[in-house]
């Protein structure tokens, strides 16, 4: 299964926003069925390459291939047929607040597939059922918690049955427990379906927790790229600050903070 | 400090140009979707037009009455003012027909429209896009501009002909209303004396003027929406800008076809 070719295929992606160079020639490949966890700071530029993974940025240079398809070079209706087959969830769902839940799985039903109301129905119900939200179907976005919604987005973007699920920061603004119950869900649908999954976050648990693969972003370039027990062992010294939970080294210290305090005019 | 003030000319030019830019690409792309797409098999969306169009439409109708109403019976009293030194109150009913079929009920439906459903447009677009739900659109492979933008372009085009029709009605009632009860004028002889000076001609400048303002209220309000980015207070910004943008590309739209219909004569 190994020897085929990757699914997404990434080759010296760079993006800038103004003269900031959030990603700085990226590459990267994903195998089939495989779960890769993006990790990285805030502002380490995953969220960017995530949306430049499904098209939603445009880079300033290198190319995104999904399933051999250069996604930014692409004829729109290729490229809206390639999106059936990717489902994302976004970070605060990002779910249509004027639907209802189900109405809001029902949609991708409604838009790719030839299948009658009753039918479209019951496959919200069964999607909402894998995230233990059957009984939230008729509400409203607003009225579900944060969780929940997160839990709602998943089951949109598994609507369509994807070849590839993209999912931004599954365990974000949750507590604990909720994040902890959204890892287990993630590790129970990959068993279940033959899913590839691309997860970007920073909270190191719930990364170790999924994974197949770790990547870790940092100034805009992988440090390192590997299985969770070799990250886990892994001596780079920012990859270390990283799993260790360490601040960055300060320059200065209370010295500059001092003058950081004396040059501000009060 | 002239550098401060020139770089603030440039950094404004350059952003209108943009802005156009990015407005004309959507009026293109909306074109294309609505014109080219049911060639290619695209599905068009009915439901979702018939929903817009009452929502444009059907909701705006008392609104669009009372304002059209009242400005009805202003215009008798004005010109009544005016008539009777000259002896001629006859001419009231005429003049408050043209006035109100060729200017006054286009214009202010559309002012009123551009306040109450381009400015909901606005905002509705502009909240989706901050809470990632256009996003969410695009990465479904659902293309926002035919999914969003031309059913509530379709739905204005169809509902500010329709209400301007109702407008001139109402407004000549308003002028009617005014005449029998103030100007002591029969009201069959105010009906014989409006039907006698309306052309078709008149009500039919009036519903070019109003087509136009729908794809003026319509492309700008969707266009606000979806350039907005950041927060809530961005979502205000767009909305405003949606309505002050309409009223001014109205008028001045409206000034361009009245002058196009009085030069063909």
């Amino acid at each position: 299964m190994n020897d085929e070719a990757p699914i997404i295929e990434v080759e010296k992606l760079s993006k800038s926003y103004g003269d900031h160079r959030v990603l700085d020639g990226v590459d990267l490949e994903v195998r089939r069925g495989e779960t890769l966890v993006i990790l990285g700071g805030s502002g380490s530029g995953k969220s960017t390459l995530l949306r430049c993974l499904v098209g939603l940025e445009q880079p300033d240079a290198g190319t995104v291939k999904i399933r051999g398809t250069d996604v930014f070079n692409a004829d729109e209706r290729i490229l809206s047929k390639l999106r059936q087959q990717m489902g994302m969830a976004f970070q605060t769902g990002a779910l249509f607040g004027s639907m209802t839940v189900a109405e809001n799985i029902e949609l991708p039903l409604a838009e790719f597939t030839e299948l009658p109301a009753s039918t479209r129905r019951i496959i919200a119900r069964i999607k909402l059922g894998m995230v233990g939200l059957e009984d939230s179907m008729d509400q409203l976005p607003s009225q579900l918690s944060g969780g929940m919604r997160k839990r709602a987005a998943l089951a949109r973007a598994l609507a369509l049955d994807p070849e590839i699920l993209f999912f931004d920061e599954p365990s974000a603004g949750l507590d604990p427990v909720t994040a902890a119950g959204l890892d287990r869900l993630l590790l129970q649908l990959k068993k279940a379906f033959t899913v590839t999954l691309v997860v970007v976050t920073h909270e190191m648990q719930s990364a170790f927790a999924i994974a197949d693969r770790l990547a870790l972003l940092h100034e805009g370039h992988f440090l390192i790229s590997d299985t969770p027990d070799v990250v886990r062992e892994c001596s780079h010294p920012t990859v270390r600050r990283f799993l260790d939970r360490q601040p960055p080294v300060a320059e200065g210290g209370a010295e500059k903070f001092r003058e950081f305090i004396d040059r501000i005019d009060l | 400090m002239f550098g401060t003030a020139l770089r603030f000319v440039g950094n404004t030019t350059l952003g209108l140009l943009a802005d156009t830019g990015a407005l004309w690409r959507l009026t293109a792309s909306a074109s294309e979707r609505l014109f080219i797409g049911p060639l290619r098999g695209e599905r068009p969306r009915f439901r979702s037009t018939i929903i817009q169009s009452v929502r444009a439409g059907y909701d705006s109708l008392p609104l669009v009455s009372l304002i059209c109403l009242l400005v009805g019976m202003i215009m008798a009293l004005q010109s009544a003012y005016q008539l009777r030194q000259l002896g001629a109150m006859e001419l009231v009913p005429s003049l408050v027909a043209i006035s109100v079929t060729r200017e006054l009920a286009p214009l202010l439906t559309a002012i009123i429209v551009a306040g109450r459903v381009g400015s909901a447009i606005a905002a509705e677009l502009g909240t989706m896009k901050v809470s990632q739900e256009v996003d969410a659109l695009t990465v479904m492979g659902i293309d926002p501009v035919s999914f969003l933008v031309v059913p509530r372009l379709v739905a204005l085009v169809i509902a500010l002909p329709c209400l301007t029709v109702f407008a001139d009605v109402i407004g000549i009632l308003g002028g009617m209303l005014v005449s029998v009860t103030m100007l002591g004028m029969g009201s069959s002889w105010y009906v014989a004396f409006t039907f006698d000076s309306l052309d078709l001609q008149d009500i039919i400048t009036g519903l070019v003027k109003a087509g136009v303002f729908a794809g003026i209220i319509g492309l700008i309000g969707c266009h606000q929406g979806l350039a907005t980015e950041g927060g809530a207070e961005e979502v205000g910004r767009s909305t405003t800008a949606s309505v002050v943008r309409s009223i001014v590309l109205i008028i001045g739209a409206d000034l361009f076809v009245t002058a196009l219909f009085y030069l063909r004569g």
